[in-house]
């Protein structure tokens, strides 16, 4: 089907953050900060930047914050008092300047959470949740978004996707009935389809890898000696997991403060040595090799399987977050080729 | 670094170690730790300013230890985690040869480890002039301005650690803050767990710490976690004499007891 | 739930019955054998356990736990009376419908009879569903044995046939019962695998000794069962730490025939 695409000017835009921020909504957006870009609550307009590669952490926090409350209680003399937390009061979300792979991430997010068992917490942000997306038009050696199915102006996950023109000013794409509706309520700020095409205004990310043969290697590679060659520098750290936009693994931990408590949701990793330990002690994933695996198989091979989704948006982040250089893209690299 | 290609080659066709731990080229022009198994691989390693990962991390990785005898490419703040590591009875002596790196780039000849240790008596860790202006920086801050500096800076940690990941005298099995019985550390990244975490990782390093500055290198999010450790070293250096990983006998300057410990603090 | 009833069953085990404390709850509330649940103590957090009682009695649940970390240490202070949360069931089942006619034998190792309890009840209340059933069951020692009480019942029952082993060490002097490991007893008592369908739980390591015992005796691999317990914390197949491959213990398993156990890479 056709998008529907309209132009918005370069000072139209601006209106349109401030419109949205006047209608109640919370917007995160990219700023500068300490010389690092990362999105944050609410800047004001002259912070926002366009001028990005990559943040470091991803935009999952808004969907699966690094702490969720699931439930609050109260002990006493009498008991347990358990109080559900109010879902309705998730505030309106406008992710502003978000990078298609960013987008897609929340699809991936979405196959795991929404599988099976309807995650609400994760399911009541979503859906307060507006994503205006924003085309790349530089990218680094640690992209590869065009290896896992997505390019530098795919609009899959947005609801309005901008793209940066020659002119300056900016063609926006409108994807979903949520992005309609913005474009509806500030009509007066679109105009008329530019008549220059997106594609000239996009990054070049080359293709590096089949996705679809490394998860077909995957499926026959789980005793393979590449896991231990090449996970031998691996620290076992959270850094990949915690700034990946597709890793949701969680662990669920109660927080008490006198007579009252909250049971907390909040990021984990696979990666942790002691992630997977019995409580007799027995560990299924006891050194870092089986970890390393674990990551990569969770991604490429059943998360494609189990989820119909890969579970990487090639945005990087865990390579350049990395200490040692565990790079993500050199090892798909690798794995489309091993017998 | 031909003379370390060259001394890698020796040891393994000698069968003297089992592997070689080293630096080699990575991605985006940086470089990463390298795991030379075969002399036919010595040409990967290499050495130059950008090498500056401790890599006596590895010498307490149960996948490479599993390897056999290592040689390891050490720079001074790995020679001395190598001490401190033998001291605390990690690593065996005899199952290591170290392959030093003096202040001038220059690969040092050591017969044995002791005479690392006296090496090690003259070589001093230089810090780097960004981490000398944070730390002079900090020291002249009130105690409620340093509160409110590190309050602000632990707040975004989300506790990957890779801070610890990356210290290799933080080896535990079992780190402090994974021991629930009781719940010593919140588990959560939130404010006070954050800082309470970054407090504890600094006290059970103090004093144990060569100031390699890998924690603050390792995080992701650039938060400079590695001061606080640099403080206690230089803390442990001016309360009690102690330069923490110049002999292969260590003593812990936190849990050993001695009679002319400084007892001012004491109120 | 309410605890209704602690039992002491061995050194830091104990059984709890659980009560709805909502009468609606208990009304809803179904589930099958070999199902488990996630148990909490509000402050300290959630544990998981299989359901150790049978869906043939209704009207409570039981669960058996071995205190070892915080959750189970806060619930090992708690007194009849007081208060847990659940969640549950999750999990798949034992199909025990399938078994119908046949020959039951349980093989259970520790701490891994609760698991089973579940199912050995089940069918010892639909006993005519079934022809003989063994229960081979093995502890360290004679004082980690966990539902003496129970065994005593079940050794004394004509339509059941009980063996007890200790690990050798573990007796005591009037010890009547096996000495050895439940793979070594197994191979001894040679049960016939004709109609036979067995289930074994344990720790991974004696689960992964008796299989071949039972291949030997003539088991196919379809006809034997066993339920796993990897370390969860949600219980539906979201927080990651439970898989084996690309199967959730908690969502496909707990229970396993030996067949899918040998698809399975090994990391369990």
């Amino acid at each position: 089907m056709e998008l529907e695409r309209k132009l918005i000017k370069k000072a139209s835009l601006e209106k349109l953050y401030q419109k949205l921020q006047a209608n109640g909504n919370k917007i995160f957006a990219p700023i500068i900060k300490d010389g690092k870009t990362e999105f944050h609550y609410n800047p004001s307009y002259a912070e926002v930047t366009y001028d990005h590669i990559q943040t470091i952490q991803s935009l999952k926090n808004t969907v699966f914050p690094k702490i969720e409350n699931l439930v609050r209680f109260t002990t006493d003399r009498n008991g347990t008092e358990v109080t559900e937390v109010d879902l309705a009061k998730v505030p309106s979300l406008v992710l502003w300047g978000a990078h298609p792979c960013d987008a897609a991430g929340f699809k991936a997010l979405k196959s795991i959470f929404m599988w099976d068992y309807k995650d609400e917490y994760f399911n009541s942000r979503m859906n307060k949740m507006v994503v205006i997306g924003l085309s790349c038009y530089k990218c680094d050696d640690n992209c590869f978004c065009t290896s896992v199915g997505l390019n530098p102006g795919a609009t899959n996950g947005s609801d309005i996707l901008l793209t940066k023109l020659s002119t300056g000013d900016y063609l926006a794409e409108i994807i979903t009935e949520k992005g309609k509706e913005i474009v509806n309520a500030a009509a007066e700020l679109f105009e008329a389809a530019p008549a220059e095409a997106k594609e000239g205004n996009l990054a070049q990310v080359k293709q590096q890898f089949s996705h679809e043969k490394v998860t077909k290697n995957l499926a026959g590679a789980f005793e393979h000696p590449f896991w231990v060659e090449n996970s031998l520098r691996c620290i076992g750290c959270g850094a990949c997991a915690f700034v990946c936009p597709a890793c949701a693994c969680f662990d669920i931990q109660d927080e008490t403060k006198g007579k009252t408590g909250k049971r907390l949701r909040c990021w984990d990793s696979c990666g942790f040595g002691l992630f997977t330990i019995h409580t007799s002690g027995h560990n299924p994933r006891e050194v870092q090799s089986q970890r390393w695996r674990q990551r990569i198989m969770h991604k490429f091979s059943y998360m494609p399987e189990r989820n119909e989704s890969l579970g990487c948006i090639g945005c990087g982040r865990c390579s350049r977050a990395c200490p040692v250089d565990m790079n993500i893209l050199e090892q798909l690299i690798a794995l489309e080729k091993i017998q | 670094m031909e003379s370390i290609r060259k001394r890698a080659k020796e040891l393994l066709d000698s069968k003297q170690v089992q592997v070689i731990i080293g630096y080699e080229n990575g991605t985006s022009n940086k470089v990463r730790a390298s795991f030379i198994k075969d002399s036919a691989q010595v040409d990967k390693l290499i050495y130059d300013e950008r090498c500056t990962q401790n890599l006596a991390l590895y010498l307490v990785k149960h996948e490479v230890k599993h390897l056999g005898k290592m040689g390891i490419v050490a720079t001074i703040p790995a020679m001395r985690t190598i001490n401190m590591l033998i001291s605390e009875e990690q690593v065996k002596p005899e199952n290591i040869v170290v392959l030093g790196i003096g202040e001038d780039g220059k690969l040092l000849d050591f017969p044995d480890l002791t005479v690392m240790e006296s090496f090690l008596q003259k070589a001093n860790i230089e810090l780097t002039a960004k981490d000398k202006e944070a730390i002079e920086k900090l020291k002249k801050m009130t105690t409620q301005e340093k509160f409110d500096y590190w309050s602000n800076a632990l707040e975004t940690c989300f506790k990957c650690y890779a801070c610890r990941s990356a210290c290799p005298l933080c080896y535990c099995t079992r780190c402090a803050v994974e021991c629930n019985q009781p719940q010593w550390i919140p588990v959560q990244a939130s404010k006070n767990g954050n800082y309470e975490w970054h407090m504890l990782r600094a006290m059970h390093l103090s004093g144990r710490c060569v100031s390699c500055g890998d924690c603050g290198r390792a995080c992701p999010l650039d938060i400079p976690v590695h001061l606080l450790t640099m403080h206690m070293a230089e803390e442990s250096k001016r309360l009690f004499g102690v330069d923490s990983g110049l002999s292969m006998k260590m003593e812990s300057v936190l849990s050993n007891y001695k009679l002319d410990d400084k007892d001012n603090f004491i109120l | 739930m309410e605890v209704e009833k602690i039992t002491e069953e061995a050194p830091e085990v104990k059984t709890f019955r659980l009560k709805f404390k909502n009468h609606e709850d208990a009304e809803k509330f179904e589930f099958k054998a070999g199902q488990f649940g996630e148990y909490s103590v509000m402050g300290e957090g959630e544990s998981t356990f299989c359901i150790a009682s049978a869906p043939t009695r209704k009207g409570y649940i039981e669960c058996t736990f071995r205190k070892a970390g915080r959750v189970t240490g806060a619930l090992a202070n708690l007194e009849e009376g007081e208060t847990i949360g659940f969640r549950g069931p999750y999990g798949n089942i034992f199909p025990i419908d399938e078994w119908k006619g046949k020959n039951l034998l349980y093989i259970a190792g520790g701490i891994a009879l609760p698991p089973m309890r579940c199912v050995i009840w089940n069918t010892l209340d639909l006993r005519e569903n079934y022809k003989d059933i063994t229960i081979i069951y093995g502890a360290r020692t004679v004082n980690d044995l966990v539902y003496k009480q129970e065994l005593k019942e079940w050794d004394e029952r004509p339509d059941v046939k009980l063996v007890t082993t200790v690990d050798p060490g573990g007796e005591t002097p009037d010890w009547k019962g096996e000495v050895g490991f439940v793979p070594t007893v197994l191979e001894k008592i040679a049960p016939s695998s004709k109609d036979t369908i067995a289930i074994v739980c344990g720790p991974p390591i004696m689960i992964k000794y008796t299989f071949p015992v039972l291949e030997k005796l003539g088991f196919t691999e379809d006809t034997i069962f066993t339920t796993l317990e990897n370390r969860m914390k949600c219980g539906f197949g979201k927080c990651g730490r439970c898989n084996v491959g690309k199967y959730f213990v908690c969502k496909d398993g707990p229970v396993f025939t030996y067949k899918q156990l040998k698809e399975l890479p090994d990391e369990y």
